[in-house]
């Protein structure tokens, strides 16, 4: 196991993130809103819609996209592991907004491919945005990010895993 | 932070897999496996509140409602849950079909299968019909009434309501009041929330009560009045004129003074009394329509939740369907 980014490093990070959101914005599009993926990325777009309303002076509203009943490996499951449904929590109308979708790995771009389908049963946004921690490459769909905070090759055999402070006691993302 | 998913809820759900392929009563079922049933369910509330009331889980699935016995909501509710699964629905009814031939039970659904079912979800007036189901086809089976049994989604249902409103099961008073002799309500209710840490109290006549009521985990009190200062909830069941002679109780008006839920009794329990129905309501026989509609009846919320609940069950079965080995625990 070793150390992707420390604390410090995906502070910087994050602050990276929400610069480039901020200069991205166009007014012409309608009202942000941040739709986090879960687990991780519901956390992430929490602090990035701190960070963004500290920036541009105005809130923004978040939420929280589960997309277990949208992916494509359901009927594919290990003898060892099952997804398990969690809450869509979404308090606003996602019609018409611009929708930055927030999730902590990218990697095949599964993940995301059901979230956009997950979105589109909930309305029609102006437009959606991916940011993403850190992007380890090896897609499998034609996917790709707005906004990386990190982009770096991993091999196929390992993990990258995010640890957040909100739910595991700190923030740091390792390689295993 | 806005989400009620707890850490602890998540890390529970993440941890566990579900293997039964068969919903067959809550019996069986472990404290466990009931919470998972309840966190499942929590997550599809979401989808009946949207405009594109649908996801895509069952995709290309095929449910059969293989009812032999009258329903309405049960039936209708199934349909819609598995509706909003995107799995496509097969209504069997045993009226107008092969079964008024004399055909088996096994026989139906051994040709139902041959069309390439998964799941079946059965109604039944003989006790355990859904369990000799699961061992003659290889479809999953939800239990969805099986004689004076179980009802397990109703069951489940109730509890989900209960806990959406109090939180927690553990310490809550839960009365059943009725018809318990012949209530597969009843039995399921008893043994999910006997589980979660719930005290089940059941309140009827002597006559109305079932034989071996000693070896359930509840108390049995036949005086309604007594109870009710107590209680954390009150389930008021359906009195089943279908089911039931004339001899158990003298009269429906006698029924009703001594068990009737009315605003008299309201008063004297807790301002927070949950009032459940499983309907449909005999109105002005075991609940007033003015406590049925007032401000403590969840009975429109319990078929909302019946909706959730019965998406989540039908994922579940389904989930455990696909896993790789043979490991479901259900004889």
């Amino acid at each position: 196991m070793t150390t992707l980014l420390t604390e410090t490093e995906i502070t910087a990070l994050l602050d990276k993130l929400t610069e480039a959101i901020a200069a991205d914005c166009p007014t012409e599009y309608g009202e942000i809103a941040l739709i986090g993926i879960r687990s991780r990325g519901e956390l992430l777009a929490c602090r990035l819609a701190e960070r963004l309303a500290r920036r541009l002076g105005t809130e923004l509203p978040y939420g929280a996209l589960d997309i277990t009943l949208y992916r494509d490996d359901l009927e594919q499951a290990e003898p060892d592991r099952q997804p398990a449904v969690r809450t869509t929590e979404i308090p606003f109308d996602i019609e018409g907004r611009f929708i930055i979708l927030v999730d902590d790995v990218l990697n095949t771009g599964r993940s995301v491919r059901a979230a956009l389908n997950a979105l589109a049963d909930l309305g029609r946004p102006q437009a959606i945005r991916l940011a993403v921690l850190v992007d380890r490459g090896r897609r499998e769909l034609p996917i790709r990010a707005d906004y990386v905070g990190m982009e770096t090759t991993v091999p196929i055999e390992q993990r990258v895993n995010v640890f957040l402070q909100e739910t595991d006691g700190r923030d740091e993302v390792v390689v295993e | 932070m806005p989400y009620n998913a707890t850490p602890s809820a998540a890390n529970r759900a993440d941890r566990f897999i579900w293997r039964r392929k068969h919903l067959l009563g809550l019996r069986d079922l472990s404290r466990e496996e009931l919470l998972h049933v309840l966190d499942t369910a929590e997550g599809f509330k979401e989808i009946s509140t949207r405009s594109i009331k649908k996801a895509p889980p069952l995709r290309g699935k095929v449910v059969v409602n293989l009812f032999f016995e009258d329903s309405t909501r049960t039936r209708n509710s199934f349909t819609l849950a598995a509706n909003r699964l995107s799995a496509d629905v097969l209504e069997f009814t045993a009226t107008g079909s092969s079964i008024s031939k004399g055909e088996t039970l096994r026989d139906t659904a051994r040709n139902l299968e041959a069309m390439g079912i998964d799941i079946v979800v059965i109604r039944h007036s003989a006790a355990g019909a859904p369990h000799l189901l699961s061992r003659c086809i290889d479809a999953a089976i939800v239990n969805a009434g099986d004689g004076q049994h179980e009802h397990p989604t109703q069951g489940l249902l109730d509890i989900f309501t209960i806990r959406e409103l109090r939180g927690d099961l553990k310490g809550l008073k839960v009365a059943i009041v009725g018809d318990i002799a012949h209530s597969r309500v009843a039995r399921s209710n008893i043994w999910g929330l006997h589980k979660l840490g719930a005290e089940v109290i059941l309140v009827g006549p002597p006559t109305l009560m079932p034989a071996s009521v000693e070896k359930l985990p509840v108390t049995v009190c036949h005086d309604f009045d007594a109870v009710i200062p107590e209680v954390d909830v009150m389930n008021m069941l359906r009195v089943q004129f279908e089911r039931i002679g004339s001899t158990v109780f003298p009269s429906g008006r006698e029924y009703s003074r001594l068990f009737g839920l009315t605003m008299d009794r309201l008063k004297r329990a807790r301002k927070d009394v949950l009032v459940m129905h499983p309907g449909p309501v005999n109105r002005g026989m075991e609940i007033e329509s003015e406590v049925a509609d007032g401000p403590n009846s969840t009975i429109l919320r319990q078929v909302s939740n019946g909706l959730a609940i019965r998406m989540a069950v039908l994922f579940l079965v389904n989930q455990a369907a696909a896993l790789k080995e043979g490991t479901d625990k259900t004889p």
